[in-house]
């Protein structure tokens, strides 16, 4: 009777489960499956899953459907530069909140709490000017400088340096080391999970970005690809979904190989406890 | 090696003095460990040492060297944590060799010593492994080998053992008594371990609320404590002391040095009492008697007695402590102190 009860526990548990993944991935799926159907199966009803002959000539169309290789290096350029600088900036904004004791301190990352509470939304139209008056709306700089720095970044990261005992430091010191010698031989190093996190975080956001690149620029020689995709739509009187999700699959796949690599740091990160 | 001087040493953490003017001098090449209850200032007063949290005025000097305005790293000091601070992102062999990389040792010459070090602390085998693949014994080794490859002029160690289990810790207070005779540095060990303390000290300086009460070897320490705190502090159980109302006088006396019987004993002081508990620890027994003067703790090799039976309790003149009103102890050589054992002589109190 139990034992029949336990079965039972768990298989509402795995279907529970299984539905939960179905959700999300379900899609996922779609988006492949349209982008290898022919324009005619994309709007058919009811709708099929599956093509009856994959068409993988629709990314061949999508990528020549625009400067997509100018798109793909935009997007490429901006979203490393931007990690990049913010590693820059996040490591050493993080460390000294978490483990320097200086006089303004609290006062200073409540600012940048502030910061991170800020929808870009608000402040996209000063950002917008700020940069036309600067003059560099044909260069790709709109859309890394904005995002210099990351306030959730210098949380996040704080918050996991915080954890790290303070002997450690003092042992560094104690053995000749320099402050820089002591955040890039110990800090660093302890802090992969969560650096990854962080990056893995803003390569998300950023490489899908379509809000800002689509108010920042106005020509194809800036333009990333979120927003190149969407102009597939706009090329033509109807939408050509399928090669729309071909597009999209191009865009999302970059993202898929970045997790792949950095998924096993980022549950690191969240389990994080330390060695004692 | 190297001696240090305190001089004139203040401490204040917000406006509170934690340590106020004091001197203390750490001879050369010595085992001195710092002792006293927790907040006592033993470790802030490592701390100064090492530069870690400089002290608010007064002077530190390592080897007649002023160096209140040197930083840690460059003190010619190492020290041992109490979590060992083993960089845990870093092999064996990079935790060793960390601080001398740093100091900007030949290679050649690092990995010899690398190498020597590690055979001395029987870290050999281990000197590829990752710091959580090891055992807190090993760590704790770890953090000695980095510490000793330096060759500091003095070791600092801030309750070193105390992460250890009963067994491993036993087993480092001797290779730590070993590791200074071979050495020859100067040690200064923090603890709130008495046991620590008499284990393993040339000299032992007793702190309690930021002054030092006494500093002297562990056998002074126990037999001439020089006051009631000391007496207390040092020694298992510790000192009974207590006043005699009457007489207007305080007196103490070790556990050891009551004898105790089923009829009544020569001794300065008698009395008797019942025990309330027996503690049997083998080659001794503690037992914790009433009598009218107070109750008393007395440890005896003899376990023959048992709780609820009245024993008498006998006190030899030579092993009678006295303490005057400031809780200092009478010297024996004082005619206060011959007094005092006047006063009490030949009294009986049942």
């Amino acid at each position: 009777m139990t034992k029949s009860m336990h079965i039972v526990k768990l298989s509402i548990g795995y279907l529970l489960k299984l539905l939960l993944v179905t959700v999300f991935i379900f899609p996922f799926l779609w988006m492949i499956s349209t982008s290898l159907q022919t324009f005619k199966e994309t709007l058919a009803f009811p709708p099929t899953m599956v093509p009856a002959v994959p068409q993988f000539i629709n990314y061949v169309t999508a990528w020549q459907s625009g400067p997509f290789l100018t798109y793909f290096s935009n997007s490429a350029i901006i979203t490393i530069s931007i990690i990049v600088i913010q590693m820059l900036v996040l490591i050493p904004a993080a460390y000294g909140f978490a483990k320097y004791k200086f006089k303004g301190s609290s006062f200073l990352f409540s600012l940048v709490l502030l910061a991170f509470m800020i929808p870009g939304q608000v402040t996209f139209i000063p950002v917008y000017l700020m940069m036309s008056d600067w003059g560099i709306g044909r260069t790709l700089l709109p859309q890394i400088i904005p995002f210099m720095t990351n306030a959730f970044g210098i949380f996040l990261l704080r918050q996991y340096l915080m954890q790290v005992p303070e002997e450690l430091i003092e042992a560094a010191r104690l053995d000749n080391a320099s402050e820089f010698k002591i955040l890039w031989k110990i800090m660093i190093p302890m802090s992969k999970p969560a650096l990854a996190t962080i990056a893995l975080f803003s390569f998300v956001s950023h490489w899908n970005d379509y809000f800002w690149p689509l108010v920042m620029t106005d020509s194809a020689a800036v333009r990333p690809l979120t927003v190149g995709i969407s102009m597939l739509r706009e090329t033509e009187g109807i939408s050509n979904w399928h090669v729309i999700m071909a597009g999209n699959v191009i865009l999302v796949i970059p993202i898929l190989i970045v997790y792949l690599f950095c998924s096993k740091q980022i549950v690191k990160a969240f389990v994080y406890s330390g060695i004692k | 090696m190297a001696s240090i001087e305190l001089k004139n040493i203040t401490k204040t953490f917000e406006k509170h003095d934690v340590i106020k003017d004091l001197n203390l001098t750490i001879e050369d090449g010595k085992f001195t460990v710092l002792v006293g209850p927790s907040g006592c200032g033993k470790t802030t007063l490592l701390r100064m040492i090492a530069g870690l949290d400089p002290q608010t005025s007064g002077q530190v000097l390592v080897g007649g060297k002023d160096v209140s305005k040197t930083a840690p790293g460059q003190r010619g000091i190492a020290m041992v944590f109490q979590n060992y601070a083993i960089y845990p992102t870093m092999s064996v062999r990079e935790n060793i060799e960390f601080g001398l990389k740093n100091n900007k040792v030949p290679k050649a010459e690092r990995i010899e010593l690398v190498e020597s070090i590690s055979e001395t602390v029987g870290l050999k085998d281990y000197l590829d492994r990752k710091p959580s693949t090891l055992s807190g014994g090993q760590r704790q080794r770890v953090a000695l080998a980095r510490a000793m490859v330096k060759k500091p002029s003095v070791f600092l160690m801030d309750e070193p053992l105390s992460n250890l289990d009963a067994k491993l810790r036993v087993q480092m207070r001797i290779e730590l008594i070993e590791l200074h005779k071979k050495l020859g540095t100067t040690f200064v060990y923090v603890t709130h371990d008495q046991v620590e303390a008499m284990s393993m000290a040339d000299k032992i300086v007793l702190m309690n609320k930021g002054v030092i009460q006494q500093e002297a070897p562990p056998e002074v320490m126990y037999h001439t404590p020089s006051n009631q705190f000391t007496a207390q502090f040092i020694g298992v159980p510790p000192m009974n002391i207590t006043y005699v109302r009457e007489k207007q006088l305080t007196f103490g006396f070790r556990p050891e040095s009551a004898a105790i019987g089923r009829s009544p004993q020569q001794g300065l002081v008698q009395t008797s009492g019942e025990i309330i508990t027996r503690e049997m620890l083998g080659s001794e027994t503690i037992y914790q008697i009433k009598t009218p003067l107070d109750t008393f703790m007395i440890k005896s090799i003899d376990d023959q007695y048992r709780v609820n039976e009245t024993v008498y309790v006998s006190l030899p003149e030579e092993k009678i402590h006295f303490f005057d009103d400031q809780e200092k102890r009478i010297a024996q050589d004082s005619s206060l102190y011959l007094d005092k054992i006047q006063a009490l002589r030949g009294q009986y109190y049942g």
